[in-house]
């Protein structure tokens, strides 16, 4: 036979490792990405003949239940019916006996890959992942990987928190969702989720999620990686190194960003929604609860904020002068 | 193709042994493995030209049966084909300083090796493209070994896939997988419909079809794989590396 292409090599690479979907309306399209636990393709459903995103566990050792704990995530994912978060269609096992779940395949780029846009519209993205993540706490579930991967921004403008793999969610006694393969995620832990060990992304983790202390891990666990999300917002750095926003950034913003991360959970916003708050109110010119300004800085934001009727009144003024200076005789 | 004896590490063991019919088989599924690879490799990293390239590939083969180099292989120290490609290195630098001196070796013969056949292969390769092969620039030397290796399997695998299924008078089966998962013409991939449409066939049998070649391919490269490793876990090593996935987490 000719020559393997590379092409080939690589659809057969990836077929090799296909998962068997003979008797369901499934068929792949491509493979989106993976993770350390699983895979996400591109598939086709015949039956409503529209393109989905397929998630196929991959079994690891020592971690038989892993199956089940897919089908919990689907289970929350499914209850999580948000227009920010990514809608579960499907659960099922395929006939070589994996776990799966169809969802809707979102489309867009990720946070990090969009192209540059104004400031106010990355804040107001960060506004709706906050919707969307208070949303979740809501129902009792704490994403705990939130950051610019994770977000899908879709060519409308729509906002998508995407990978709940490692939520937690709380009241179950096994505390957490388990690590997947949605693309994006780079867990190097296993899946197991009991004391000490170690689950999302350095740069946007917690300390308390990263000393793997689950038991303090809450809801601002994830207003600290939305704070880091802000931060990559905010100074366009996205890869989680720096740790301070800084240089352009305006003074409120970087108090909120300080206030969404600091590393005691009490200092920082009681929940996403005041966070939400701050970040709204920030980009319509009025006062964030994280910053003490001092006269001239309230003076300058009012004027900002209130610039079109200064102007107005000013004119009238000028004008008035300008009358009485000429008529006023 | 070369004989795959089916039991496992055989290959690895085999060449070590000191029966020599055990030794000879062992080392006809081992050049049938890597000779591409080791070909492809002299001529881009060590810049030699064909015939060089062809008669130092014999000769690394027939030199390593005779003084049974390749069967003091530690699976503790490295993977079978990082100490192959390690070998091949010292082999070829040795050769080249000792240029003019009796060839030895060159009487021993294993399976027929195509080097026309691996020479057009390397013509489409990035590092030969533009530049004439022996000009390749500065490549990634493990990748370049590893990637050969990995097109070599996949060949041999395929092969046997395309054997298997005729023999069991399969051959839609393996149609629908060469149209899918093979052809390099479409630039964009056929969907079940399509190739439903195509072979006379309804989209549900497709989705078998592939299903069955793909459990297939993978079983065969696998077994292929299995035997050329020292150790289960270089084996799992080069599985998970091969297909992203654990071959011990579900059945192959």
């Amino acid at each position: 036979m000719s020559a393997l292409s590379d092409a080939a090599l690589r659809r057969l690479r990836d077929a090799a490792d296909a998962p068997d979907l003979s008797g369901t309306k499934y068929e792949i399209v491509g493979r989106i990405g993976q993770g350390g636990m699983g895979t996400v393709y591109r598939a086709r459903d015949r039956e409503l003949g529209r393109e989905i995103a397929l998630k196929v566990v991959r079994l690891p050792e020592g971690a038989p239940d892993v199956a089940a704990r897919m089908m919990r995530e689907a289970r929350t994912l499914a209850r999580l019916e948000h227009p920010g978060i990514v809608p579960v269609h499907d659960v099922g096992t395929l006939p070589d006996g994996r776990a799966f779940y169809a969802m809707k395949l979102v489309r867009g780029a990720p946070l990090h890959e969009l192209p540059a846009t104004s400031l106010a519209e990355r804040l107001r993205i960060v506004e709706r992942v906050c919707e969307a993540v208070a949303f979740a706490h809501a129902h009792g579930v704490i994403h705990r990987d939130l950051k610019p991967q994770n977000v899908m921004v879709g060519p409308f403008g729509e906002v998508l928190v995407m990978d709940w793999g490692v939520a937690k969610v709380v009241g179950e006694p096994a505390s957490s969702l388990g690590a997947d393969g949605v693309p994006g995620t780079d867990h190097s832990a296993e899946p197991s989720t009991g004391h000490g060990v170690v689950l999302g992304t350095p740069g946007y983790m917690a300390p308390e999620q990263a000393a793997g202390d689950s038991s303090l891990v809450d809801a601002r666990t994830d207003v600290y990686a939305i704070g880091a999300l802000l931060r990559d917002v905010c100074t366009g750095n996205a890869d989680g190194s720096h740790p301070d926003a800084s240089g352009d950034v305006p003074r409120p913003l970087r108090a909120i960003i300080r206030r969404a991360m600091a590393p005691e959970p009490w200092d920082r916003y009681a929940d996403v929604t005041a966070l939400a708050r701050d970040v709204a109110a920030f980009r319509a010119g009025d006062r964030v609860t994280a910053y003490n300004e001092n006269l001239f800085e309230r003076g300058r934001r009012i004027a900002v904020r209130h610039s079109t009727p200064i102007l107005l009144v000013l004119a009238y003024l000028v004008m008035r002068v300008t009358f009485l200076a000429v008529f006023g005789r | 193709m070369g004989s795959f004896p089916a039991t496992r590490h055989s290959v690895v063991a085999g060449i070590a042994s000191a029966d020599t019919h055990t030794r000879r088989v062992a080392f006809d599924a081992l050049v049938s493995a890597y000779w591409r690879p080791v070909y492809k490799y002299v001529r881009i990293k060590w810049r030699r030209d064909r015939e060089d390239a062809a008669d130092l590939t014999q000769e690394f083969f027939a030199r390593a049966f005779e003084r049974g180099s390749l069967g003091r292989f530690e699976p503790a120290r490295a993977r079978f084909r990082t100490f192959l490609r390690v070998c091949l290195d010292g082999f070829v630098a040795n050769e080249i300083k000792a240029r003019g001196r009796l060839k030895r070796g060159g009487e021993v013969s294993f399976v027929p090796l195509d080097f026309a056949a691996a020479e057009h292969e390397l013509s489409t390769h990035p590092a030969a493209l533009g530049a004439g092969v022996a000009l390749g620039a500065d490549p990634d030397e493990d990748g370049l070994f590893r990637q050969e290796w990995v097109r070599g399997l996949f060949s041999d695998a395929v092969a046997a896939l395309r054997a298997s299924c005729e023999a069991a008078g399969k051959t839609t089966q393996f149609a629908v997988f060469q149209r899918y998962d093979l052809d390099d013409s479409a630039e964009v991939r056929p969907t079940y419909a399509q190739l439903a449409a195509e072979l006379g066939i309804p989209a549900t049998q497709v989705t078998n079809y592939l299903a069955f070649t793909r459990r297939e391919l993978r079983r065969l490269l696998l077994e292929r794989l299995r035997s050329l490793c020292a150790s289960d876990e270089e084996f799992r090593l080069e599985a998970r590396e091969l297909l992203g996935t654990d071959p011990a987490s579900r059945p192959a």
